[in-house]
């Protein structure tokens, strides 16, 4: 028998192949959204009973059908709406709140614990806009927990990391630093700063 | 001095294109992994709107999607106005509730707490749709929602 090598196989059309299953799966892919801005609806409960909030610790924000934005009945571009929110929270009228930096005055809100955003909105208002404001009032919490986050991280040994950065940090499993610790100053800045954003329907 | 002179034995070489299935099998196993299959086939126009104070949502917790929008080419016999969307067909608002049941039964016990709800709504729709659904939510004590967003600036929203 005389001995034949095995014939090499083309592979010339391997790139045909692969082209194809490329082709395939470029048109089939959707990359997922899957970020957003995450809220938690009120419970409904049997018994109202009005609980009384002082109409100075509550931040008024409609956006009306024509989307525009009226804050305390103010008429206001939606840039400026973030500032807006930052100087009502962070306002501290009656000087409990050591930590904020507020212009103290007695007609606005008294402390982040009791200020109140209230967002409401009419049936005609668009979902574009909505998202926009919801996003500055998320926003402006941010600005707040991160300036206090700056202060609070450089005691407790997490230099140079805003809040976001924290929360991401505490969400990331390759994160070298002591988890526990960076959980309750996130923990305590949430609690200085709590997020008190009603949705009126 | 003829070291300079131009070799002159047969024009340009061929690009060799041995590596070509390589390449391209790179970006295959790219998209493969990459890839989604859609858990829902759309019937309605959904382009999200964009924010950047985003937050991830958190796939270790069951997520139910709800989608809203206008009915879009092909299906303009539901009308031109925004529509809901559960799992492959339009629903109706009073379905919202059965909906989340479902969903629910469909899960193990410890887990139903965590249940999030994805809003995923058109920017055109409008805010009368979007509280009709967060209403239903409330009755059925679906709490935790989530706005999916694209990431982006706010601003461009509006225009």
């Amino acid at each position: 028998m005389a001995k034949r090598s095995a014939p090499e196989v083309n592979a010339g059309s391997m790139a045909d192949i692969a082209f194809l299953l490329l082709i395939f799966f470029l048109v089939t892919t959707t990359i997922e959204k899957d970020s957003g801005i995450n809220r938690k609806l009120p419970p409904i409960e049997e018994n109202e009973e009005d609980v009384v909030i002082k109409q100075k610790n509550i931040f008024t924000v409609l956006l009306n059908g024509k989307d525009q934005l009226l804050v305390e009945d103010e008429l206001m571009e939606l840039k400026d709406l973030r500032a807006a929110a930052v100087e009502f929270l962070d306002n501290n009228g009656d000087q409990s709140c050591t930590y904020c930096k507020g212009a103290k005055d007695p007609s606005s809100s008294d402390n982040p614990d009791k200020a109140i955003i209230s967002l409401k909105n009419e049936r005609e208002t668009s979902y574009a806009a909505y998202i926009s404001v919801q996003n500055e009032l998320v926003a402006a919490y941010n600005v707040l927990r991160n300036k206090r986050a700056l202060e609070l991280g450089s005691e407790k040994g997490f230099l140079d990391t805003n809040f976001v950065q924290m929360q991401k940090n505490y969400k990331d499993v390759r994160f070298v630093g002591n988890k526990t610790k960076l959980k309750e100053v996130i923990d305590q800045i949430k609690v200085e700063y709590p997020q008190k954003l009603s949705e009126v329907q | 001095m003829s070291k300079f002179k131009k070799k002159t034995d047969g024009g340009i070489p061929a690009i060799s294109t041995a590596s070509l299935p390589d390449i391209v099998f790179m970006l295959l196993f790219f998209f493969m992994v990459a890839t989604v299959m859609r858990e829902n086939s759309l019937k309605i126009k959904n382009a999200l709107p964009v924010a950047n104070q985003v937050e991830k949502l958190d796939k270790k917790n069951p997520v139910s999607y709800i989608y809203m929008g206008k009915p879009s080419s092909g299906y303009e016999k539901f009308g031109t106005e925004s529509r809901i969307q559960l799992n492959d067909q339009f629903a109706e608002l009073s379905e919202v509730g059965a909906f989340i049941s479902a969903e629910r039964a469909a899960l193990r016990e410890e887990l139903i707490p965590f249940l999030t709800v994805a809003l995923k709504v058109d920017k055109e729709a409008n805010m009368g749709i979007v509280g009709d659904v967060k209403q239903e939510l409330r009755k059925v004590n679906a709490l935790k929602i989530n706005y999916t967003t694209g990431v982006g600036d706010a601003m461009t929203n509006m225009n």
